[in-house]
């Protein structure tokens, strides 16, 4: 698509006209985001030049290298992609347990009063525990049972994956992502206006009905946010999980045993890694609210 | 005009009391009798706290009365039936559904095929003169609009009453006046029963044929007044005036007697 220039007005294919400060207006607007990350990896290389020390400090251009060869074996630990995958594969299944948890739980605890009052007191005695409080207690339950172990597999490449995911990592995960998906999903519901589910009795909805066609769908963005806290706290306690002793592949595990090594290179590429996953996957939840739930925002204002 | 004294909800002997927080008996509504006929435009007037929504949201089955009964055409009412609609003041256009979604929702809950849910929806945005929007989310819609898609949403569940909780209350004086005009055309063009529930006399007097009048503390109907006025109704004709004048000192008796 050409841009022809012309009396200070720019002119695309389309034939929609652009002023000079239009273009200006968006060069600056595309640049605000990428200023602070520049600054960060200016900074980085002039302190990296004047520290001089590969342990302390690794160069920028050693840290790009490991990342732009994800699937490069780090020092007998696995690629980096490796890690990066496992580590997923274990928040995915764990979270989505929790989802399917804490999601019909919070609705039906948010509707009837009685089931708030049975659980609430409960829950509440268990929320202040952070989740990595758990791993002893967790450690000595399933020691290094994992899929494989449940599923009776002891050989083959589907061992290897399935030994991975050891239940101890997806209960930290599970009560990691349980509480915030909870919470708002309970929240969610208690403020869904009565006049709606009045309306829904009047129009002949049956008790099923009001849940899956009135109560979810209301509450459905908030639900969503708590999804979005949830799997970020998944995530943090995962990795974290991962660098305790014990853990022999993940993400986690790569930083802490690369930095037994002295590798800080791969300590940095690593938590890089960490940073661009739980970015990309608040983006994805971020652009489901956006879309699908702009109808709250206005519908308040 | 032999049909219209077909009786079409009785209510007899209905009190409400509720539980205040501070674990006290309120008494809503007392003792009200009444007998609402097919096809008929009855209005309840009264001061805030007379208990008109309280009635209306029982008939509805929303609401158990305490004491009495009510009866649509033979049968007792206790829970929400297809034969009676409710239009609420406010907030209950599901937001996250357009227009012509909450429009076919009674048929939706009442599992009608989606096609013939939304073609059955259209015909009644358009007696509501809201085709055009059906597209759109309540939220993109003003005050007036919205009233006329829970009106049009009401009608689509096929009731033969349709009752109306202060409908036009949370709206300017203006749409208020167009929506009350637009009512009757929907109203004539339909042949429901209606009974409409609002604190503005004017509104009464220009739409119904009976009015009941109510006093508050507790909701009692004190008096009702038959409208033998020719629609279109003209706000200046001099007995329209007559009537909103004796109605408003009527209500002034109810407030007076409330007060201790």
């Amino acid at each position: 698509m050409a841009i022809i220039f012309n009396n200070g007005i720019f002119q695309n294919g389309f034939g929609i006209k652009f002023s000079r400060v239009d273009i200006k207006l968006w060069t600056v607007s595309l640049l605000i985001p990428v200023l602070a990350p520049i600054f960060l990896i200016f900074l980085w290389l002039v302190l990296a030049s004047r520290i001089d020390n590969q342990v302390i400090l690794p160069g920028v251009w050693e840290v790009g290298i490991l990342l732009f060869h994800p699937t490069q074996d780090m020092i007998g630990m696995g690629s980096l992609a490796g890690n990066v995958l496992v580590s997923l594969l274990r928040v995915v299944i764990g979270y989505s347990i929790a989802a399917v948890v804490a999601i019909p739980l919070g609705v039906v605890m948010g509707y009837y009063g009685l089931i708030f009052r049975f659980f609430n007191g409960f829950l509440s005695l268990f929320r202040p525990i952070p989740p990595l409080a758990w791993v002893p207690l967790v450690m000595a339950w399933f020691g290094i049972a994992s899929l494989a172990t449940l599923m009776g597999i002891e050989t083959g490449k589907l061992f290897i994956y399935l030994n991975n995911i050891k239940f101890s990592m997806l209960f930290i995960i599970f009560i990691g992502a349980f509480y915030p998906i909870l919470t708002s999903t309970i929240q969610g519901v208690k403020t869904v206006g009565v006049t709606l589910i009045d309306s829904a009795r009047v129009l002949g909805a049956s008790e099923n009905q009001i849940f899956r066609k009135v109560l979810i769908p209301a509450a459905m963005p908030s639900i969503i946010t708590g999804m979005r806290i949830g799997l970020g706290i998944a995530w943090m306690c995962l990795v974290s999980a991962e660098m305790l002793p014990g853990s022999l592949s993940g993400i986690g595990y790569m930083i802490t045993h690369a930095f037994t090594l002295a590798s800080t290179d791969i300590v940095i590429a690593g938590m890089i890694s960490i940073g661009v996953v739980g970015a990309l996957m608040d983006m994805v939840f971020r652009r489901i609210e956006l879309k699908k739930f702009s109808w709250r925002k206005q519908a308040e204002s | 005009m032999n049909e219209e004294s077909l009786e079409i909800i009785g209510i007899q002997g209905l009190s409400k009391t509720f539980t205040t927080q501070k674990g006290n008996q309120f008494l809503a509504v007392d003792k009200i009798n009444l007998k609402i006929f097919k096809n008929s435009f009855t209005c309840i007037v009264g001061p805030s706290g007379c208990g008109k929504s309280t009635i209306l949201r029982i008939t509805a089955g929303l609401e158990q009365a305490s004491t009495g009964t009510v009866h649509y055409a033979a049968s007792p009412v206790t829970k929400p039936c297809a034969e009676i609609g409710l239009v609420f003041q406010e907030y209950s256009l599901f937001p996250w559904m357009t227009v012509l979604d909450n429009v076919a929702a009674g048929p939706e809950f009442a599992k009608v095929d989606k096609k013939k849910r939304r073609h059955d929806a259209m015909d009644y945005l358009f007696m509501v003169k809201m085709e055009a929007f059906k597209d759109s989310y309540p939220h993109e819609l003003s005050g007036g609009m919205r009233q006329r898609v829970a009106i049009a949403r009401a009608l689509a569940n096929e009731p033969d009453v349709l009752l109306m909780d202060e409908p036009f209350g949370a709206l300017d004086a203006h749409t208020r006046i167009l929506l009350q005009q637009e009512l009757l055309r929907v109203w004539e063009l339909t042949h429901k029963t209606i009974v409409l529930v609002t604190h503005s006399v004017d509104e009464a007097v220009f739409l119904a044929d009976e009015i009941l009048v109510m006093s508050s503390h507790p909701g009692e109907i004190r008096k009702i007044i038959q409208v033998d006025m020719e629609r279109p109704r003209s706000r200046a004709n001099p007995k329209f005036g007559a009537l909103t004048d004796d109605i408003l000192r009527e209500l002034g008796n109810g407030m007076v007697k409330s007060q201790p």
